[in-house]
C-alpha cells in the first residue's frame, strides 16, 4: 500500500467537509450539524482503513507519502503512520464526531462556524500525527492553534477570552522556540525530513556535541511539556479547561494534550538521546510532582469541571514519566495511557458538559444526590470515574500499570513515589462523586432534573463500550503498538564515538560576531582587504 | 546631448510613472465632472504600463546614465514591488476619494511621482541620486499624508511628518557630504573602494555613515528615530498610510541595502552591532506599544515598527554570515518579507479604510465588535491578515519569518532570534485580541455595513489570494528573490 493516499485523505477530508459547510446557509441549522458530523464519521470510518491495513510487527513507518513541496529549503510533504500515531489518530477521529454529537444543542451561536472550526481543528491534529517532515509537522501544529484559540474565545464560558489568549501565548512561545530548534537542526543537517535526520544523526554522520543536544533538545522539550503539561509548565491548562465548551474540552484533553507527550516520544528521544538521558531524572521529578501535585489540588477544587482538568495534569504526569524511563513496557504503558486518558477524561468532560447542559454550573456544591433524578447518568457517571482512576478491568489500570511496572525495572524509586498518584486519584474522583451523586438531593432544583437523553446515552455508552475493551482487549492495542515502542529505544542507540563530547564540526553557540573581513573569498566585492 | 536608448530603457518604469503623474495632474481640469472616471482609468493604466515597463530593462540588466543608476535583478524585484503597491493602492483608494469627497487627480498623481522616486531609491548606484529618489518620494508623501485638508488631525500629522522627514533627509544629506569629504566621491563601488583601502579619515567616514543611516532609520521607521509613525500613521487618510507602511519602506531597505553591502561591506565590524541593536530595540518597541493600542490604526502602525525589527534582524543576519552564500539568503529573506509585508499590510490598511467609513470615523478596535456578524467575509479577511502579520503557517508571514529566522540560525544569531521569536509571542497577543474582538464581543452601537466597493473588493481580494498563495507556495517569488539578492553586490 506504499503508493495509496489513504493518510493525505485522511488528513484532508474533514478541510474538505469544512468547505461543504461554507456552502450550507447559516440558517440550516440541523444540516449544518447533520453534514458537520456526517463528515467526521467518514472520517472515522477512513481512519479504521488504517486499522485494517496496518502491519502490526513493523516498526517503520507505513502508508508513507512523500511529495515535492518547497523546493528551497528542501521541504517535502511526508507522511507516514506507525505504532505510535495509529491509534493517536484513530483516538482523533473516535472523538471528534462525539464531541459534535455532545454540543448538537449545546451550541446554538455561530453553529456553522463552531461545526467548521471543529473539522479544521481534526484536520490540523490529524496532520501533526502524520507529518514527517519536520516543516510539515510545525505547520500543522501552529495552524491547530487558530480553531482552538476561536473555539475557546467563542463558545467558551464567563473567561474565556482570557482563557484563550493564555492558551495560545503558552503555547505559542514553546513552538516558536521549537521552529529555532527545527532550523538549527537543518542548518546542521540540510534537510528537513525526519526519517533522514533521525538516520544522520544516527549513524553519526552528522555528531552533534553534547551541548547544542542539550540545547536543541530543550528547545524541542519546552514545546511539548507546555502542550502536556509538565509540572511547572500547566497554569495554562485549568484555565483552558474549564472556560472551553464542552467539545473544546474534550478534544483539549482528548487529543491535544497528547501531541505533547506524542512530540516527545517522535522527536525529543530519538534525535537527542544523550541529552533526554541526561535530563530524564530531572524530567521524572517534575512528571512525578506533576502527578502528586495535580492530584491534590485536584481534590481541593470546587468546581468539577477545573477537578477534571487538574485530574488531567496528574494523568499526564505517568505518561511522561513512563517515556522517560526509557523501558519498552513503559513507553507502550504510555501510548497506552495516552489513549485511555484520552477517552477516559474526554468522557468525563462529557459528563460535565452534559451536567452544566442542565444547571448551568460546575460548582459541586450546586450538585448532590444526582443519583436519585438521574440514575442512568449517575451511573455512567461512576463507571467513567473508575476508569480514571484505574480500576482493573478497565481501560485506565493498563497504562498506570505497565508505566509503573516498566518504571520500577529501571527506577524503583520513581515508581514507588508515582504510585501514591493512583491512590490520590481514587480519592479525588470518589470523592467528588459522592458529593456530586450520592446521599439525598441537597438543592430542591435538582430534584427535576431530566437522565440522560438517547443522545447522550448514545455517546456515553460508546465511550464505554470502548473503556471496557480497552481494559479487556488490551493485547488487540498493545500488539500494534509493540515494535514501534522498541524502535523508539533502539533508534536511542548511537554509535561510541560521538557520544565524548566534542565530536562534529564547531558549535552553533555563541558567537555572534560579524564576518571576518579576511576570510571572505575574494571575486566579490564584499570584503575589500588583499 | 540626448541620452543613449539603452539609458532610457533602463529607465522606463520611472518614465512611464511620472508621465503618467504628469498626463493625470494635466488632464484633470479638462475632464468633465460627469466623466471623472477617466482619471482613475489613467492612473491605473500608468501603473500597469510602468509594471510592464519594468519588464524591460529586466532583459538588459546594466549601468545607466554612466553608472548613476544600475539595472539589476534586485532593482527589478523592488521596482516591481513598489509598483504592484502603487496599482493596488490606485485601484483601491477611487471610492475613498469620491466618498471624502477629495479631489482625485492631484492624489493619483502624487502616488505616481512618489513610486517613480522609490523606483529610483532602488536602483541608485549613487548617493546623490539615491537622495533625489528620497526626496521625491519624500515630498510626496508629506502631501498626501495631509491630503484631507479639513481634518485637524491629518493635518498635525502631516506637518509632524513634514518637519521629522525634512530633518531626516537633511541628516541623510549631510552623511553623504560627509562620506564626500572623506572619500571624494559619492558612487558606491568608488566609495566601497575607498573604504577598502583605508586611505581615508575613519572618523569622518563613520560619522557619514552613521548620519545616512539616521535618515534612512527614520524612513523605514526603526527605534529609536520611529516616534513619528504612530501619529502619521493614524492621522494620514487611511489609503496613503496603506502605501506609506509598504512601499517606501520597501525602497528605504532597498536603499539601506544598498549603502550597507555595496559602499560599506569593509566596515561591516563598526555598522554590524548598529543594526543588531537596532534591530532587538524595534522589536520591542513596537511590540510593546501596540501591546496598549486602542486604536487599529495606531496598533498597525506599532506592529509596522516591529515588523522592520524584524526586517532588521535578516539584514544583521547579512552582514553576520560568515561568508556569501548565507549572505545572499539573508538578502533574500529582507526581500520576500517586504512583498509578504506589503502584501498584508496593505490588505490590513485597506480594510481598516474601507470600515472606517465616512470621514473615518470607526478606527477603534472596540468598533470593530460583531464584525463577524455584520460582514463575516470581512471580518474573514481581515483575520486573514492578522494572523499573516502574527506569523502563522500558510500564510505569507509565516514564510517571511521562517526565511528571516532560517538566515539569523544560519548566521548563528542565536541571541537574536531568540529576541524575535519572544516579539513573535508577544505580537501574538495583540492580534489575536482583534480576532476576538470581530468574533466575540457585542457591538456597542449598531451601525450599518456599507458595503464593500468594486475596487476595493478586488485589492482586497488580491492581497488576500497573494498572502495566502505566498504562504503556501513561494517557489516562484523565492527564486526571483534569491536571484536578485545575488545580484545585489
Amino acid at each position: 500500500m506504499a503508493s495509496s493516499h489513504l493518510l493525505s485523505s485522511i488528513t484532508f477530508l474533514p478541510l474538505a467537509g469544512s468547505a461543504g459547510l461554507l456552502i450550507l446557509r447559516r440558517e440550516d441549522l440541523v444540516w449544518i450539524r447533520r453534514f458537520a458530523f456526517v463528515t467526521a464519521c467518514a472520517e472515522f470510518a477512513l481512519s479504521l482503513l488504517l486499522l485494517r491495513g496496518f502491519q502490526p510487527g513493523e516498526p517503520l513507518y507505513q502508508f508513507e507519502e512523500l511529495h515535492a513541496w518547497i523546493a528551497s529549503p528542501p521541504i517535502r510533504y511526508h507522511l507516514g503512520l506507525d505504532g505510535i500515531s495509529l491509534f493517536l489518530v484513530l483516538l482523533t477521529t473516535f472523538l471528534t464526531p462525539l464531541a459534535m454529537l455532545a454540543s448538537w444543542q449545546s451550541i446554538t451561536r455561530r453553529v456553522r462556524e463552531f461545526f467548521l472550526m471543529m473539522l479544521v481543528l481534526e484536520a490540523g491534529m490529524i496532520g501533526v500525527f502524520l507529518a514527517l517532515d519536520l516543516f510539515l509537522f510545525f505547520v500543522f501544529w501552529e495552524v491547530m492553534l487558530v480553531p482552538m484559540y476561536l473555539l475557546i474565545g467563542i463558545w467558551g464560558h464567563e473567561r474565556r477570552v482570557y482563557a484563550a489568549l493564555k492558551f495560545v501565548l503558552y503555547t505559542m512561545f514553546g513552538s516558536i522556540l521549537m521552529l529555532i530548534g527545527i532550523l538549527w537542526l537543518y542548518t546542521r543537517t540540510g534537510t528537513f525530513d525526519l526519517p533522514t535526520v533521525q538516520a544522520l544523526l544516527q549513524t553519526g554522520q552528522v555528531g552533534l556535541s553534547l551541548s547544542n543536544e542539550l540545547l536543541l533538545f530543550a528547545a524541542f522539550f519546552l514545546a511539548f511539556a507546555i502542550k502536556v503539561p509538565l509540572f511547572p509548565l500547566h497554569t495554562w491548562l485549568p484555565d483552558a479547561h474549564t472556560e472551553a465548551p464542552t467539545a473544546g474540552s474534550v478534544i483539549l484533553a482528548g487529543v491535544l494534550l497528547k501531541m505533547g507527550t506524542y512530540g516527545m516520544l517522535r522527536f525529543c528521544l530519538p534525535l537527542f538521546p544523550e541529552a533526554a538521558r541526561r535530563l530524564a531524572p530531572y524530567v521524572a521529578v517534575l512528571a512525578i510532582l506533576g502527578i502528586i501535585y495535580g492530584a491534590l489540588v485536584a481534590m481541593v477544587q470546587p468546581d468539577l469541571k477545573r477537578l477534571v482538568a487538574y485530574s488531567s495534569v496528574s494523568h499526564l504526569g505517568f505518561v511522561v514519566l513512563g517515556i522517560f524511563a526509557f523501558n519498552t513496557i513503559s513507553i507502550q504503558g504510555a501510548l497506552y495511557q495516552m489513549l485511555s486518558h484520552g477517552v477516559s477524561t474526554g468522557a468525563l468532560f462529557l459528563v460535565v458538559g452534559m451536567l452544566y447542559d442542565r444547571r448551568h454550573t460546575h460548582r459541586i456544591l450546586e450538585y448532590g444526590g444526582l443519583a436519585t433524578p438521574m440514575p442512568v447518568l449517575s451511573a455512567l457517571f461512576l463507571f467513567l470515574c473508575l476508569s480514571s482512576l484505574g480500576l482493573p478491568m478497565l481501560n485506565g489500570f493498563v497504562g498506570e500499570f505497565l508505566i509503573l511496572l516498566g518504571t520500577y525495572q529501571r527506577h524503583a524509586r520513581w515508581a514507588a513515589f508515582a504510585a501514591t498518584g493512583v491512590i490520590l486519584s481514587a480519592v479525588y474522583l470518589l470523592w467528588a462523586y459522592q458529593r456530586v451523586a450520592l446521599g439525598p438531593v441537597t438543592v430542591e432544583r435538582n430534584r427535576s432534573l431530566p437522565d440522560a437523553t438517547g443522545r447522550e446515552r448514545v455517546i456515553l455508552f460508546t465511550m464505554a463500550a470502548v473503556i471496557l475493551w480497552m481494559g479487556v482487549g488490551s493485547p488487540v492495542f498493545t500488539r500494534r503498538m509493540e515494535a514501534s515502542s522498541q524502535n523508539v529505544l533502539k533508534q536511542m542507540e548511537r554509535p561510541q564515538v560521538h557520544l565524548a563530547g566534542t565530536a562534529g564540526t564547531p558549535d552553533l553557540l555563541p558567537p555572534t560576531k560579524p564576518a571576518t573581513v579576511g576570510t571572505v573569498p575574494q571575486g566579490r566585492p564584499r570584503g575589500g582587504h588583499p | 546631448m540626448f541620452p543613449p536608448p539603452e539609458d532610457i530603457a533602463r529607465l522606463a518604469p520611472e518614465l512611464v510613472w511620472s508621465g503618467f503623474g504628469m498626463l493625470v495632474m494635466l488632464v484633470d481640469p479638462f475632464v468633465p465632472r460627469a466623466r471623472k472616471g477617466a482619471i482613475p482609468f489613467l492612473a491605473v493604466l500608468g501603473a500597469s504600463f510602468a509594471l510592464l515597463a519594468t519588464a524591460l530593462p529586466a532583459r538588459r540588466p546594466g549601468p545607466a546614465f554612466a553608472g548613476l543608476l544600475r539595472v539589476d535583478g534586485f532593482s527589478v524585484f523592488l521596482h516591481a514591488v513598489v509598483g504592484v503597491v502603487a496599482l493596488l493602492i490606485i485601484l483601491g483608494t477611487t471610492e475613498y476619494l469620491e466618498q471624502e469627497h477629495l479631489p482625485q487627480g492631484e492624489f493619483f498623481a502624487l502616488v505616481l511621482f512618489a513610486t517613480a522616486g522609490m523606483g529610483v531609491m532602488a536602483s541608485a548606484k549613487e548617493l546623490v541620486t539615491a537622495f533625489i529618489g528620497l526626496e521625491m518620494s519624500s515630498i510626496s508623501s508629506y502631501i498626501l499624508a495631509s491630503y484631507r485638508r479639513s481634518a485637524p488631525r491629518a493635518n498635525e500629522s502631516a506637518m509632524k511628518y513634514f518637519l521629522l522627514g525634512s530633518f531626516a533627509t537633511a541628516f541623510f544629506l549631510y552623511g553623504v557630504a560627509m562620506v564626500y569629504g572623506a572619500t571624494g566621491t559619492t558612487r558606491l563601488e568608488a566609495v566601497q573602494a575607498a573604504v577598502a583601502a583605508k586611505e581615508t579619515s575613519g572618523l569622518l567616514l563613520t560619522l557619514g555613515l552613521g548620519m545616512m543611516l539616521v535618515g534612512l532609520a527614520f524612513k523605514v521607521s526603526t527605534a529609536p528615530f520611529h516616534i513619528w509613525t504612530p501619529d502619521v500613521y493614524e492621522g494620514a487618510p487611511t489609503p496613503v498610510t496603506a502605501l506609506l507602511s509598504s512601499a517606501p519602506k520597501a525602497a528605504a531597505f532597498a536603499l539601506l541595502l544598498r549603502i550597507l553591502f555595496v559602499a560599506f561591506p569593509a566596515a561591516v565590524d563598526t555598522w554590524f552591532w548598529v543594526v543588531w541593536v537596532s534591530a532587538a530595540l524595534t522589536m520591542f518597541v513596537g511590540n510593546l506599544a501596540a501591546l496598549v493600542q486602542t486604536n487599529l490604526k495606531r496598533m498597525l502602525a506599532y506592529s509596522s515598527i516591529a515588523h522592520a525589527g524584524y526586517i532588521l534582524v535578516a539584514v544583521a543576519a547579512a552582514s553576520a554570515a560568515a561568508d556569501d552564500a548565507p549572505s545572499d539568503l539573508a538578502i533574500t529573506a529582507v526581500l520576500y518579507y517586504l512583498v509578504a509585508y506589503a502584501l498584508m499590510k496593505l490588505g490590513a490598511f485597506m480594510m481598516v479604510a474601507q470600515l472606517g467609513g465616512v470621514g473615518e470615523r470607526r478606527a477603534e478596535i472596540n468598533d470593530y465588535a460583531g464584525l463577524s456578524e455584520r460582514q463575516p467575509l470581512a471580518a474573514a479577511c481581515l483575520t486573514l491578515y492578522l494572523l499573516s502579520l502574527l506569523g502563522l503557517p500558510v500564510t505569507a508571514g509565516f514564510l517571511g519569518k521562517f526565511y528571516i529566522f532560517q538566515a539569523a540560525v544560519n548566521a548563528r544569531l542565536l541571541w537574536l532570534v531568540t529576541l524575535m521569536a519572544i516579539n513573535s509571542v508577544i505580537g501574538a497577543y495583540y492580534y489575536l485580541r482583534v480576532i476576538l474582538v470581530m468574533y466575540v464581543r457585542e457591538p456597542e452601537q449598531e451601525w450599518a455595513p456599507s458595503p464593500i466597493p468594486r475596487g476595493v473588493a478586488l485589492v482586497l481580494l488580491l492581497t488576500a489570494a497573494g498572502t495566502i498563495y505566498l504562504g503556501l507556495f513561494p517557489g516562484a517569488v523565492m527564486s526571483f528573490a534569491t536571484q536578485s539578492a545575488l545580484s545585489l553586490r
